[in-house]
């Protein structure tokens, strides 16, 4: 089915000053058994939010009162690492963010993507958008976050660009590969686009043995 | 100029390639499991599509599932995810192997069991844990449900040409070192996002060396180095696997050798272009034990709990987080810190040979006092395997509590986890805040460094073991 698009969102920044951060924290296993696609909101970073007596943790980050109405999440290296668990991504949707902010690394000489694959893939494919930024950049969004409390941004997919509304504005640019930005803008169904291929489908299973039986 | 193993894989499985430049990639094997599979068996019906090919699509339930007593499952929304499993094989024709199966397992135990994992094949699951079956020689990886529903619906994914990385373990690892200490060694040295967008190639004399159990532990955790998946050239192995054991997938007489004349086309050309290299000497590398909340974070186990300032590749403060959640003090000798509990299990160590290791260290020995161990063989063909040997009477005699097979304690989505505080030297992949239970201290070792822990009672250099 279609996906809803995306083009541009403004909304309230909120930091997490953590790098690799990972699918079990952003939603821990016990909320994995629902055979639902909703309900995961609530149990966004679960283990982190919440006190063992239930009561929200005032020392997570996220459960600042300045962050109650946040919608863009600001983040740290290898965001999303670990499980392919999509449900990472419909917690994450589902307790009010559309956009991710994190920075690209550099280790060893090689560039160190911001966000890590699957987490990714999962993202676009349920419209919630992954902007990755140098380090100087998001470091940059941190500071305005802590010195204007309450700080709005907009993500504007079609220019690529992630606006910080302060006094004076400051824009970073994005790179986005075509092709992911293409169907994110026009909330286009993927199986569908796939499904329109298939008498290049049947071509192909014509020739290709999967089994190795023939 | 010559081709990898990957991109003859690649070639051999693009359907088409949209103006986009994305290619629409054929997927020969779908496996499935009660986790990830639900909504995308309901997004199929909501949008009136079906399974195009369900008899290239195999389902088994693991991830959830009892190890003690399996007909009761107590956990009522546990037994709904089993169930919904159940009800969407049948809908759609799936071939499952349920908790009553004699072939049941974790997901990635049972597909080279079953000899479904086959060399020069595309292989996918709603799970990261996939580039497990790149030890075949076939492309493997991980997806979310989205494409797990898409794969459902087309048996195809759109996706875009991985870069490649060739890793080269030159030497022979020296016993007891094994596979799993090789492959925390790498991920140790290039951190856990350093292979983020490539397939790793195993290769060099030390992969050639190791048998399939211990290739498929390698590329089990490629994932744990970001990796889309991790492969391995076909080879005398590899064909020797798939031609022995009751593989009821796996071509046969004839068929296997036009086969098997095909996976020899399979390994790199000598010149093919990787897009990085990295080597590591396998006759170096000491058994390795985890310290943090990732598996990056690793030392030798002769090492020392680091300082928060002297970590490559971490600020201070991750370091002094990790360190923080895992209530360890910097400067502590790895082998004087204790454990209460060991788990040996998983779809990166819970295979026959992993437990043949395991029970060669607790052959005529016992668990040290207060320490439980939890053996979790991978599937139910492990578990039988292990039986006729005699395992787990070696287990159960050491003191070990000797289980039905699942994903257990490496997740925690069934009873078997840890507590608050506990430590646990475990056999699994991932040592994550919370992953075998909340505030559970999660340490990854070998099967043979988590056998000997449960009988030290705290890690020990398994070379200087008696």
């Amino acid at each position: 089915m279609a996906m809803t698009p995306f083009q541009s969102h403004r909304g309230v920044l909120a930091t997490l000053d953590r790098a690799n951060v990972d699918t079990d924290q952003i939603i821990p296993k016990q909320f994995l058994k629902s055979i639902a696609r909703t309900g995961f909101g609530a149990h966004l970073f679960h283990d982190w939010r919440y006190l063992p007596n239930g009561a929200p943790n005032p020392d997570f980050a996220l459960n600042a009162p300045r962050f109650k109405n946040a919608s863009m999440l600001v983040t740290r290296n290898n965001f999303g690492c670990g499980s392919s668990r999509e449900h990472a991504v419909w917690a994450i949707q589902q307790a009010g963010f559309q956009v991710v902010i994190a920075p690209w690394q550099e280790r060893g000489g090689m560039r160190v993507p911001a966000f890590a694959e699957i987490f990714r893939n999962n993202s676009h494919k349920n419209a919630l958008l992954t902007v990755e930024l140098g380090e100087p950049e998001v470091d940059e969004i941190f500071q305005m976050v802590d010195r204007y409390p309450g700080l709005e941004a907009t993500a504007d997919l079609d220019r690529q660009r992630v606006i910080l509304h302060l006094p004076e504005e400051i824009a970073f640019h994005f790179a986005i590969e075509p092709a992911v930005k293409e169907r994110l803008i026009h909330g286009l169904d993927d199986i569908g686009l796939t499904l329109q291929q298939e008498a290049a489908i049947r071509a192909f299973e014509a020739k290709h043995d999967p089994q190795l039986r023939r | 100029m010559g081709q990898t193993l990957v991109e003859k894989i690649w070639n051999r499985h693009v359907v088409t390639t949209l103006p986009d430049g994305t290619a629409i990639l054929y997927i020969d094997r779908h496996l499935v499991h009660e986790v990830t599979s639900p909504q995308a068996f309901e997004g199929l019906r909501l949008a009136g599509r079906t399974v195009r090919r369900p008899e290239l699509t195999f389902a088994t339930m693991d991830h959830n599932v009892p190890t003690d007593e399996r007909t009761v499952i107590r956990d009522p929304i546990s037994k709904a995810q089993i169930d919904a499993l159940a009800a969407n094989c049948r809908a759609f024709g799936i071939t499952l192997y349920d908790l009553g199966s004699a072939r049941q397992g974790i997901v990635h135990i049972i597909g080279p069991e079953l000899g479904l994992t086959l060399p020069g094949s595309t292989i996918v699951c709603g799970d990261s844990h996939t580039s497990t079956h790149g030890a075949f020689g076939a492309l493997a990886f991980g997806i979310g449900t989205s494409e797990v529903e898409h794969v459902l619906a087309t048996q195809c994914l759109p996706q875009t040409k991985p870069k490649t990385c060739r890793v080269e373990f030159t030497g022979r690892p020296i016993p007891p070192v094994s596979a799993k200490d090789l492959i925390l060694k790498l991920i140790g040295t290039i951190g856990m996002a350093g292979g983020t967008g490539y397939v790793l190639e195993y290769c060099g004399e030390a992969i050639r060396s190791l048998s399939m159990e211990g290739r498929m532990t390698i590329c089990n955790m490629s994932i744990e180095a970001g990796a889309r998946a991790g492969v391995v050239a076909p080879d005398e192995t590899t064909l020797e696997y798939l031609a022995t054991g009751d593989r009821p997938f796996a071509p046969k007489g004839e068929t296997l050798e036009r086969a098997a004349a095909f996976w020899k086309t399979l390994p790199s050309d000598p010149d093919a272009p990787f897009d990085r290299t990295l080597t590591i000497n396998a006759s170096d590398v000491a058994p390795q034990v985890t310290w943090g909340t990732n598996p990056g974070m690793v030392v030798d186990v002769t090492g020392r709990v680091p300082d928060p300032g002297q970590v490559a590749g971490y600020s201070r403060k991750d370091v002094e987080q990790a360190l923080d959640y895992m209530g360890l003090v910097p400067g502590t000798p790895m082998t004087d810190i204790a454990v209460q509990t060991v788990f040996i299990g998983s779809c990166t160590n819970a295979r026959i040979e992993d437990l043949r290791t395991a029970a060669k260290v607790f052959r005529g020995r016992t668990v040290a006092s207060g320490v439980r161990v939890l053996v979790v063989p991978g599937s139910q063909q492990v578990r039988a395997q292990a039986e006729v040997e005699g395992l787990d009477e070696i287990f159960k005699s050491a003191g070990c509590e000797w289980r039905q097979s699942g994903c257990s304690m490496c997740l925690g989505m069934n009873p078997d986890q840890l507590t608050p505080g506990e430590r646990c030297a475990s056999t699994s992949n991932r040592n994550f805040e919370g992953r075998q239970g909340k505030g559970g201290r999660t340490h990854l070792v070998s099967p043979e460094m988590a056998a000997a822990t449960a009988i030290a009672g705290h890690f020990v250099d398994i070379r200087r073991w008696p």
